[in-house]
C-alpha cells in the first residue's frame, strides 16, 4: 500500500516537473521577456542591463531552478497583455471557474446517476430507448453549439415571448456575466445572490451536459451488467425489495467505476470550462486563456498550464487512492502486480 | 477478370453483412458521402461565391431563410449574413474546410504516431522510454487544450499577418499533435507482440536493415487497429478544429470553416438572426454524428471478439 501511494507520488512529481519544463521552456525562448518589461524607445545598452539584473544571461539550469522557486511561490511573472501580475490575474478568475466546474459536476452527477439506472433497469422501456439515443446525439453535439442554442431559447426567444404575452422579463435566463457577486475575502462567490445563481443555470448546464451524458451511458452498461450476476438473483431469491436489490445492491456496485470516471473527468471540465465561458462571457480562468493564446501572452499561457497540471495531478492521485480504498477486489490484484513490477 | 471476383469477394464478407444488417449505419453511410460529395463539389453546386469581394452586397443584409419567414429570398435559401453573403454557400464551402483540416490533421497524427510507435516498439530502451513518458505526459491534458496550446507558442513565434496566412498549417499541426498519442500507443503493443514472431526474425536473419523490417512487415501487420483508431479519430478531429475556430484561434474569417461561421453567429445572435448559427451548428452535429457511428460501427465489425 505504502510503496503504490509513493510510487505514484513520484510519478506525480515527474509529470509536474515536465510539464514544468514545457512552461520554463515558453516562458523563456518564445517572445522576449525584456520587450514585454520596456518600452519602445530603451536603448539597447539599458536593455542589456536588464537582461543581467534579471538573471537572464544565467545557465539554464540555474534559470529553471529560479523559475521553480518564483513559480512555488506564485510568482509568474507580468502579463505581456495587461502588464499585471500574472499570479493576481489568475487568483481573481479561479472562483468564477471553480463555482461552475463544481455546479456542472453536481449536475452532471445528480442528474447522470438516476438516469443511468432507470434506463439500465428498464433497458425496453420507451423512455430509456428516447434517452439513449438523446444521449448518442448530446455528445454528438459540440459544448459551445449546445450553449449557443441555450442562449437562443432561454435568453433570445425567451425575451421576445415574455413580452408579447405581457409575462416578467424576469422569467428569462441571463446569457453572459456572472451576475451579482460576494466578496468573501479574496474569493469572489456568486453563490449568495438571485442574480448570481440565475447566470450560473445556462453555463452548468452546458457544461455538465457531456460529463451527463457519459455518466448516464456508463452507469446504463453498468447496471445491465450487473443485473445479470448470481448475486442480483440470489438477492431476489432471498425475497428482498426491488428497492433494496435495485439500490442497495446492484446501484452500489455500479458506483466504484462511475466514482473513479466522474473525478476524472472533473479535470476534463476545467479545460473544457474554456469553451462555456467564450460562449457565456463568463470571467474565468478558460477565457483568460483564450485571450491569452489570441494574444500570445506567453506568462499567462505558462502559468494556466502549470496550474491546470496541478489540477489534473490531483485529482487523478486522489481518485487512485479512492479507487484503492474502496474495491477490496483491487487490493490484492494491486499487491501481486506491484510484485511483478506491472 | 480480378475486379469481378474482387466485388464478389467483397460482396460476401463479414463486414459487408454487417453493413446490411443496420439502417442506422447505412443511413450514417447516406449523410457521410453526402455532405462529403456537396462540399467537395462547392465551387461547382454553390449558388454564389461568398468569398470573392464584389459578388455581393451589404443590400441583400441579414435575409432570413425562405421556409420559415416571409421576408426570405429564394436567391438565398437559407439567409444571408450581415454583409450580404449567402449562408449556404458559406456552409458548402466552410464544410470542405473543415473536413479538409479534419481528414489533414487525422493523417498527421496517425503518421506520426506510427513512426514514433514502430520506433518506440522495435528500438526500445532509452528510445522507448522517453517516447512513452512523453506520451503519459500528453495523455494527462485533454487533446483541446494541447491544441490551444500549440497554437498560442506558434502565434508567439510568428506575425499576426503572416499568421493568418499559416492559420490552416497552424492548425492541423496543433490538433495532429495532439492526437497522436492513441496511435503511438497502439502500435507500439502491436509491434512488441509482432517483433518476436518467426518472420521478423527470419527477416533479420537475411539481413533486411530495421527500417526496411518495420515499414515493409511490421507496419501491414499492425494497421487493422490503427485504421479504426483513425475512423473514430476523425470526427473527434473535426470536432476540435471547430471548437479552436469557434474560440477565435482557428481559421481566420477570411477562409471560415463551419466553426468560424458559428462563432459570427454568435457574435449578431442578441439581434434574433438564429439562422446564421442553426445551420452550420445543424451541418457540423450531423456530420460528426454520422462520422462517429461509422466509427463505432467499424470498431465493432473489425472486434474479432465480438463476432
Amino acid at each position: 500500500m505504502l510503496a503504490f501511494i509513493l510510487r505514484r507520488l513520484a510519478q506525480s512529481i515527474a509529470v509536474l516537473l515536465a510539464v514544468g519544463v514545457v512552461a520554463f521552456m515558453l516562458f523563456r525562448y518564445v517572445g522576449d521577456p525584456i520587450n514585454a518589461m520596456v518600452g519602445q524607445d530603451t536603448s539597447q545598452q539599458e536593455r542589456a542591463e536588464l537582461r543581467e539584473k534579471l538573471g537572464l544571461n544565467d545557465p539554464a539550469p540555474l534559470q529553471f531552478a529560479r523559475f521553480i522557486v518564483n513559480t512555488a511561490q506564485g510568482k509568474f511573472g507580468l502579463s505581456y497583455r495587461t502588464s499585471e501580475p500574472v499570479g493576481r490575474m489568475i487568483l481573481e478568475r479561479l472562483p468564477a471557474t471553480l463555482e461552475l466546474a463544481i455546479c456542472a459536476a453536481l449536475f452532471a452527477f445528480c442528474v447522470g446517476v438516476p438516469m443511468g439506472v432507470w434506463t439500465g433497469l428498464y433497458p425496453r422501456h420507451w423512455s430509456s430507448r428516447f434517452l439513449q439515443a438523446a444521449s448518442l446525439i448530446g455528445v454528438s453535439l459540440p459544448t459551445f453549439l449546445i450553449g449557443i442554442l441555450l442562449i437562443l431559447v432561454f435568453a433570445v426567444e425567451c425575451s421576445g415571448w415574455t413580452a408579447r404575452l405581457g409575462l416578467p422579463a424576469g422569467l428569462c435566463l441571463p446569457s453572459f456575466g456572472r451576475g451579482d457577486t460576494v466578496q468573501l475575502g479574496w474569493w469572489s462567490s456568486g453563490y449568495f445572490t438571485a442574480s448570481g445563481l440565475k447566470a450560473l443555470i445556462l453555463p452548468a448546464i452546458t457544461l455538465g451536459l457531456f460529463q451527463l451524458t457519459l455518466i448516464m451511458r456508463l452507469v446504463r452498461s453498468e447496471m445491465l451488467e450487473v443485473m445479470r450476476t448470481d448475486y442480483i438473483k440470489f438477492a431476489r431469491a432471498r425475497g428482498l425489495t426491488n428497492r433494496a436489490v435495485n439500490f442497495g445492491h446492484a446501484l452500489k456496485n455500479t458506483l466504484v467505476p462511475v466514482i473513479t470516471i466522474a473525478g476524472l473527468q472533473l479535470g476534463a471540465i476545467i479545460a473544457f470550462a474554456i469553451v462555456t465561458e467564450t460562449v457565456f462571457s463568463w470571467p474565468g480562468m478558460g477565457l483568460l486563456f483564450v485571450q491569452s493564446v489570441q494574444f500570445a501572452d506567453i506568462p499567462v499561457m505558462a502559468a494556466y498550464l502549470l496550474l491546470v497540471a496541478f489540477f489534473f495531478v490531483v485529482i487523478n492521485l486522489v481518485v487512485d487512492l479512492l479507487y484503492f480504498a474502496v474495491d477490496p477486489r483491487l487490493r490484492s490484484g494491486m499487491a501481486t502486480a506491484g510484485a511483478r513490477g506491472h | 477478370m480480378a475486379f469481378v471476383d474482387l466485388v464478389r469477394r467483397a460482396s460476401d464478407s463479414d463486414i459487408w453483412h454487417s453493413f446490411k444488417a443496420s439502417r442506422v449505419v447505412i443511413a450514417a453511410t447516406v449523410v457521410t458521402v453526402f455532405i462529403f460529395a456537396v462540399s467537395f463539389l462547392s465551387p461547382v453546386l454553390a449558388p454564389h461565391t461568398p468569398f470573392e469581394p464584389g459578388t455581393y452586397s451589404l443590400s441583400d443584409g441579414l435575409k432570413p431563410p425562405v421556409v420559415f419567414d416571409d421576408g426570405g429570398d429564394w436567391a438565398f435559401p437559407l439567409g444571408t449574413d450581415e454583409q450580404g453573403r449567402d449562408l449556404l454557400s458559406m456552409i458548402m464551402y466552410g464544410t470542405r474546410l473543415s473536413l479538409v483540416v479534419g481528414i489533414a490533421a487525422t493523417v498527421f497524427a496517425m503518421v506520426l504516431g506510427i513512426a514514433l510507435g514502430l520506433v518506440s516498439g522495435y528500438v526500445g530502451g532509452a528510445v522507448d522510454a522517453v517516447i512513452m513518458r512523453l506520451a503519459d505526459v500528453q495523455l494527462t491534458f485533454p487533446a483541446l487544450l494541447v491544441a490551444l496550446l500549440i497554437d498560442g507558442v506558434v502565434r508567439g513565434l510568428i506575425s499576426g499577418q503572416r499568421h493568418d496566412e499559416l492559420a490552416i498549417y497552424v492548425i492541423v499541426g496543433a490538433i495532429g499533435l495532439s492526437f497522436w498519442v492513441q496511435y503511438a500507443r497502439t502500435v507500439r503493443g502491436s509491434v512488441l507482440v509482432e517483433k518476436n514472431k518467426e518472420y521478423v526474425q527470419a527477416a533479420r536473419v537475411i539481413g533486411l536493415a530495421p527500417l526496411l523490417i518495420m515499414v515493409r512487415h511490421v507496419l501491414p501487420n499492425v494497421m487493422g487497429p490503427v485504421m479504426v483508431i483513425a475512423t473514430i479519430n476523425l470526427g473527434l478531429a473535426i470536432l476540435t478544429e471547430a471548437t479552436l475556430s469557434f474560440l477565435g484561434v482557428g481559421l481566420p474569417v477570411t477562409q471560415p470553416s463551419l466553426g468560424t461561421l458559428i462563432r459570427l453567429g454568435q457574435e449578431v445572435l442578441l439581434s434574433g438572426t438564429w439562422w446564421i448559427v442553426i445551420f452550420p451548428g445543424v451541418t457540423l452535429a450531423a456530420l460528426v454524428l454520422a462520422v462517429n457511428l461509422l466509427g463505432d460501427w467499424l470498431r465493432d465489425a473489425l472486434n474479432p471478439k465480438l463476432r
